[in-house]
């Protein structure tokens, strides 16, 4: 794990004692240590802001006691702490798909999330989908019918397409493509995309 | 986004209290709007308070109507049998919007209260009544084709986007509200404002109100029904137009109906006047094309958006025939 993360950042005791206090302020909502609007120290505001909040996920199979600035989307977390650079970023903003990964099984776009919203959760990503040197039935399907071309947003695509499988829409090919419109691929290989999921359904291997 | 802190709330009461006592700041649920917002720069809260610990994210039914828990994930409303049954119509609205990702996040309390999508509401380069009072409305004059055509004023155009409220202000629902004064009540009609002179309200909750749920009164729309969406692309957009329609048919003879449409104001926009005028009617196109001319009076178009005039009542038509399944 990246040291850097789990580092303070503040060096000075007043920073790491606004940290504390803060910290459990945040957890415990308790009011008498709530800033008031208007009666906040432009100090305690500016500490206030970039106090991180410690965080127990687990990715991958994986636990982390991390420590997060409340800011920080899970995408952003995965690529920059974490340097899991498997899951794209394609937009920002929720509208490709391109950053889908599994928090408790259910697909979602990472960049919409809060990573200090997780604490608890399981993420699951493209990394950890292979098992070993063994590659996922999905991944597999994709790449015998050549569901991508650039492959930005295939993590994504395979991400998505995993649950799609597993909700139970990917019973016709409408429903395919309906269930796996939250994913755009610029290079265009919908029809490979498709193909690649009916295949992977069809080989009814563990998914 | 600019930083800020980040509160967890355990109890309804802390989470009402923490935005009671600051304005500046804002409950997130599924975050898929607020976050978005505030990477834009539209929205910068100091402190956000996280909801999604509390026990909201029932769906039941109880004597007289269905409950659904303001966190309850809008895919698993959707995919509900006891909704699926009943309330179809809020199915189909559900699945019409948005990815399947977003609607894994997207919560009924956060879907309810999602602001605009109007570009100029979105690009802080811009003039908008909504996010800045008194700066004007960029769409007035500007690029106004998926803006309003009912009940906009000359301070804003923008339409409420949401696909869920469209078929809850169709099936007559309640929004049920806490807030520091105690719990409250709202008919889903009254819930959303028209711009008039302060566009940047949107609804009617006030300061440190939390949408605690939605009840949806029994109702006989289970057979006739459709929500027909109509936008740039298959899937995955908002809506030009979308069209809410059910029907209670014995004989041939429509006894109730329901007409509510989305992307054309600045509220789910109920059409009451070619309900009553379809009510006691014989099932035709004839006065399927009759009830649309009605719906459209008071509508007006802008510079880009004239051809909503035209795809109204054509989605209207199309929703009714399909619900009534003539062809
Ligand atoms: C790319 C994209 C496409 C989309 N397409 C569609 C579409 O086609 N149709 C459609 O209908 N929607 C669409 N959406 C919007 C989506 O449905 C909303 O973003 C979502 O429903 C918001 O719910 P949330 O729980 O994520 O809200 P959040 O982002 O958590 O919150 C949104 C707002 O609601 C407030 N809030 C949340 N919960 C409560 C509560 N219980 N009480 C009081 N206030 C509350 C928050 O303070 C915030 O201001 C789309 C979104 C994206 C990003
Ligand atoms: S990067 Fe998240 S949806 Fe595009
Ligand atoms: S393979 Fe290039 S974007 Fe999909």
């Amino acid at each position: 794990m990246d040291k850097k993360v789990t580092t303070p950042i503040h060096s000075s005791a007043r920073r790491n004692f606004l940290k504390q206090s803060s910290a459990m302020v945040a957890l415990a909502l308790a009011p008498p240590t709530i800033l008031k609007a208007g009666d906040k120290k432009v100090e305690d505001q500016i500490a206030g802001y970039f106090e991180k909040v410690p965080v127990k996920l687990e990715i991958n199979g994986k636990a982390h006691a991390l420590s997060i600035e409340p800011r920080v989307t899970l995408l952003d977390l995965l690529r920059e702490q974490l340097h899991l650079t498997g899951t794209k970023k394609g937009c920002d903003h929720g509208q490709c798909g391109a950053c889908t990964v599994h928090i408790n099984g259910k697909r979602v776009n990472a960049c919409l999330t809060l990573a200090v919203m997780q604490g608890g959760n399981k993420i699951t990503t493209i990394e950890g989908l292979a098992n070993g040197d063994e590659l996922h039935p999905m991944q597999e399907a994709f790449i015998k019918h050549d569901g991508f071309q650039c492959g930005y947003c295939t993590p994504g695509q395979i991400m998505s397409a995993v649950a799609c499988v597993k909700e139970g829409h990917a019973e016709s090919d409408d429903d395919i493509r309906e269930y796996m419109s939250g994913n755009i691929c610029r290079c265009g290989c919908y029809t490979n995309i498709v193909d690649a999921i009916k295949d992977a359904k069809k080989g009814g291997k563990s998914l | 986004m600019i930083n800020f802190q980040y509160l967890r709330a355990d109890t309804q009461k802390k989470a009402i209290d923490a935005l009671a006592k600051d304005a500046s700041a804002q409950f997130i649920a599924g975050g898929t709007n607020l976050v978005d917002l505030m990477k834009k720069g539209v929205t910068s809260p100091q402190r956000i308070v996280d909801i999604t610990h509390l026990p909201l994210k029932q769906i039941e039914k109880v004597p007289g109507y269905t409950r659904i828990g303001s966190l309850a994930l809008n895919s698993e409303v959707a995919e509900h049998e006891l909704i699926k049954n009943n309330h179809p119509l809020l199915s189909l609205a559900l699945q019409a919007g948005a990815s399947p990702q977003l609607r894994n996040m997207a919560t009924v309390g956060g879907n309810i209260m999602q602001r605009t999508r109007c570009t100029y509401f979105y690009d802080t380069e811009m003039p908008c009544n909504k996010r800045i009072p008194g700066s004007g409305c960029g769409a007035l004059q500007g690029y106004n084709r998926m803006h309003a055509i009912f009940g906009a004023s000359d301070k804003c155009i923008a339409v409420h986007p949401s696909d869920m409220c469209v078929a809850l202000v169709a099936l007559d629902a309640k929004v049920l509200v806490s807030g520091p004064k105690g719990n409250r009540r709202i008919e889903f009609e009254d819930f959303h404002r028209l711009p008039g002179n302060d566009a940047a309200k949107d609804n009617v909750l006030q300061q440190g109100e939390l949408i605690t749920g939605i009840e949806i009164p029994d109702h006989p729309f289970t057979k006739n029904i459709h929500y027909l969406k109509i936008r740039d692309r298959a899937s995955y957009a908002f809506a030009l137009i979308s069209v809410a329609a059910t029907l209670d048919i014995q004989n041939n003879v429509i006894q109730d109906v329901r007409l509510a449409m989305g992307g054309v104001a600045h509220k789910p926009w109920r059409l009451p006047a070619a309900e009553e005028f379809l009510k006691g009617k014989k099932v035709s196109e004839e006065i399927f094309r009759e009830a649309a001319k009605i719906a459209m009076n008071g509508s007006k178009a802008y510079e880009h958006n004239a051809f909503k005039l035209k795809m109204a009542p054509a989605a209207i038509i199309e929703s009714l025939k399909i619900a009534a399944k003539l062809d």
